[in-house]
């Protein structure tokens, strides 16, 4: 039913021809993989008697058993239990500092600026296995420069004790302060960008309505940051639900770091220390789809308030 | 919007998945083909080899200019542990190489995967050129055999002569002489440690626990006995928690920087360890050069001669090769003829497993880190004589992994070390019968 004469009259494929390439390279490396592990979380292998002759093994389909096991394993919510905790306090504390931090730098009149500025973000540029490395020697009581400190302080008769943070309870405020360390710096760069782009003329007007600077930055400046807040918050959040790098690095210093200290790091021993991918795939599927909820829920508690405005 | 967006993935990713699994079963449900192992192979033969060894390629280069018709390529690997992952991955996948170099305690991870191809047939005549508990490594108490031992890792005792003869210590032969040391040290030089437990090495807690003649895994007709909470297993855990809870010795892992400072600047004293000591101390305590001697293990009954391996590998060939008598031929020479393990003594730093190698002229000199002991292989020889033997189980590293765990609770939380005993032998018993093994009561 085509009018011989409209312009632009692509065949009907031409659309599909320029999505197929995002669409194979989606399919190939996102949805068959996550596919897989799907597939794989409703398997497990079945041996017969010694497990040793050829065809002793044999990978049947086990239903829900996988997901029943994972959800029941007590390591698996101990450790998530902790990194709950390790969120509470690390998301607070991190996207305040990086706010109170963006704020002093937006300020007027705030000496070394840009020199601050790459001082704060630098940390952010090393890899969290390379600054766990760091941290953990700075840790270690053996070689911590913070020991040596108190082992003089106590030759002076200070009787302190011998701090050791990598101790069963320190621990946890250790590897708190290297994600705090490194992650300060990016969320205060997406702060202090939003900040630069907000018009000048809001607070020249606001300074002329004889507004504080501390008032601007209360009234004014936090309220227009609320969009990269959350912004900065979610993308923490995923990131808090899915530490790793920086225990399982720590992991070899210490006695007080189990091997299921975290969720991921559970899944990564189900699959490469005890050679069990399928139980590693359903605790996967369990931690994917916590994620998801949360971080969508946050989203939707959240979006009324920062993109109100947007929608209408 | 974007909720449904997730809505509408999930949808797609669940489709896919459906899809994803019938064609893997289509693919997996094939099965390597039966061996070539029966015939001699005829022509040019092409073989691949996984090794860690440092140096390895110049054995592999000289097997190559002698043997034309049997040809090996390497593939230099990342180590012990590694290595099984990626044979499980690779036999899964059909591409597994010919040979590997694999530590005793995975080869029956990888028998009971299908990995390892049972080569009784042509290795049983090579028996005798191995101590009897390095040999019981590779046949895991059947009567198959599932690789050629290339070296081996018995333990002795290594310690700091200087400071010794500096605090008046004389060399424990037996554990309660240890523990007495240990005490006596403590009460001169409050600063020092004897030796340091670590959760972090169940390979080294293995050794220990042979030496007192434990018994982890056996079979027993078609069944697993599994017993890694046995009488001796705990009577080390419970000598060992004891000086760890009384502070007579240190707790803290070994290879961290710490414990390096520690082994440098004296503040540990000796270390259990196995032959391969010499060169981790070289690299490790670089300060302390010809301050070390070895001595035997302490014996838990004074008078007797026994001790474990910490360590140790051999060389296996895949179920699914296609040239498995050419590579048997290969690691036979490897491990087991002259021109081999001299390769291996000199270049790659091995301890070789083959009896009448330990002996070989090349190990006349005492290592370079240790210059003041003369009769270091003599007596290291002597030593391996007397290395128990051990059946590894299909799951070792489950009670490995456990191990590292339980141990270090224990150590943070002072509770006895027994406790942790037990729950590795849980951890293993659970982990076999979710699998199927059959377990023995």
């Amino acid at each position: 039913m085509r009018s011989p004469g409209t312009r632009g009259a692509a065949p009907r494929g031409v659309p599909y021809l320029f999505l197929a390439p995002a669409v194979l390279l989606f399919t190939l490396f996102l949805v068959v993989p996550v596919g897989y592990a799907v597939y794989l979380s409703f398997r497990k292998v079945q041996v017969k008697g010694l497990g040793l002759g050829r065809g002793a093994r044999r990978e049947v389909f086990t239903g829900l058993d996988n997901y029943r096991s994972a959800l029941t394993d007590p390591d698996l919510w101990s450790g998530s239990l902790r990194v709950l905790a390790y969120g509470a306090l690390l998301l607070p504390v991190m996207l305040g500092l990086a706010l109170v931090f963006a704020l002093l730098l937006d300020r007027p009149g705030t000496g070394l600026r840009r020199f601050a500025r790459i001082t704060i973000f630098l940390p952010y540029a090393v890899p969290a296995v390379i600054a766990s490395l760091l941290w953990g020697f700075l840790y270690l009581p053996a070689v911590s420069p913070l020991n040596d400190l108190v082992s003089w302080l106590n030759r002076h008769g200070a009787g302190l004790p011998e701090p050791n943070l990598l101790g069963s309870g320190p621990v946890f405020y250790a590897v708190v302060n290297i994600a705090l360390w490194g992650g300060v710096g990016f969320n205060m760069i997406v702060l202090f960008t939003a900040l630069r782009a907000i018009p000048r003329e809001i607070y020249e007007s606001a300074r002329l309505d004889g507004c504080s600077e501390w008032q601007i930055a209360l009234r004014i400046k936090i309220p227009l940051l609320f969009p990269p807040l959350i912004m900065t918050t979610v993308f923490s959040l995923i990131a808090t639900l899915q530490v790793f790098s920086e225990p399982m690095t720590l992991r070899p210093l210490t006695n007080s770091i189990s091997s299921f200290w975290t969720p991921l790091m559970k899944i990564y021993r189900d699959a490469f220390a005890r050679d069990d991918i399928y139980a590693a795939a359903a605790s996967s599927v369990v931690i994917a789809a916590v994620t998801l909820v949360l971080s969508f829920g946050f989203l939707r508690l959240v979006q009324r308030q920062a993109f109100g405005q947007e929608q209408r | 919007m974007r909720l449904s967006l997730g809505t509408r993935l999930l949808a797609f990713t669940l489709t896919t998945a459906v899809a994803t699994a019938l064609a893997t079963a289509g693919c997996t449900a094939k099965s390597a083909d039966d061996d070539g192992a029966a015939a001699e192979p005829t022509g040019k033969v092409e073989l691949s080899f996984w090794s860690w060894a440092p140096n390895i390629d110049k054995a592999v280069d000289a097997w190559n200019a002698a043997n034309p018709n049997i040809h090996v390529t390497l593939s230099k690997q990342a180590g012990g542990g590694d290595i099984v992952t990626k044979l499980l991955t690779a036999a899964k996948a059909g591409n597994p190489p010919d040979l590997a170099q694999v530590e005793y305690q995975s080869l029956p991870t990888l028998v009971s995967n299908n990995v390892l191809a049972d080569i009784a047939k042509q290795a049983a005549p090579v028996k005798d050129r191995f101590a009897e508990g390095i040999w019981q490594q590779v046949t895991l108490g059947t009567d198959a055999v599932y690789g050629i031992p290339q070296d081996s890792g018995p333990m002795m005792l290594y310690y700091r002569t200087d400071l010794f003869a500096k605090y008046g210590l004389t060399v424990p032969a037996t554990w309660d002489e240890f523990a007495q040391t240990a005490r006596t040290l403590r009460a001169k030089s409050p600063k020092q440690y004897l030796t340091t437990f670590s959760a972090n090495d169940p390979g080294w807690f293995a050794g220990l626990a042979q030496q007192a003649d434990a018994s982890w895994w056996g079979v027993q007709g078609e069944a697993w006995k599994v017993t890694v909470n046995d009488a001796a297993t705990k009577k080390v855990a419970d000598y060992w928690g004891g000086l760890v809870r009384e502070g007579a010795i240190d707790g803290q892992p070994m290879y961290t920087p710490a414990w390096n400072k520690a082994l440098n600047d004296g503040t540990l004293l000796a270390w259990p360890s196995a032959i391969w000591a010499p060169g981790v101390l070289a690299g490790n305590a670089p300060d302390t050069k010809g301050k070390w001697a070895m001595a035997p293990m302490p014996q838990w009954t004074a008078g007797e001669n026994r001790t474990g391996n910490w360590g140790g590998s051999s060389t296996g060939v895949t179920d699914a090769s296609k040239n498995k008598a050419a590579a048997v031929r290969f690691a036979i020479w490897l491990n087991s003829d002259q021109a081999g393990t001299d390769i291996l003594i000199r270049e790659c730093a091995v301890y070789p497993a083959a009896r009448d190698a330990q002996s070989s002229p090349l190990l006349q000199e005492p290592p370079e880190f240790f210059p003041g002991q003369r009769d270091f292989y003599a007596q290291a020889k002597a030593i391996a004589d007397t290395a128990a033997g051990f059946t590894w189980g299909p799951n070792v590293n489950v009670a490995y992994d456990t191990y590292k765990d339980a141990f270090g609770k224990a150590i943070t939380d002072k509770t006895p070390f027994p406790a942790a005993v037990d729950a590795m032998q849980t951890a293993t018993v659970n982990d076999m019968r979710k699998n199927g093994f059959t377990v023995a009561e």
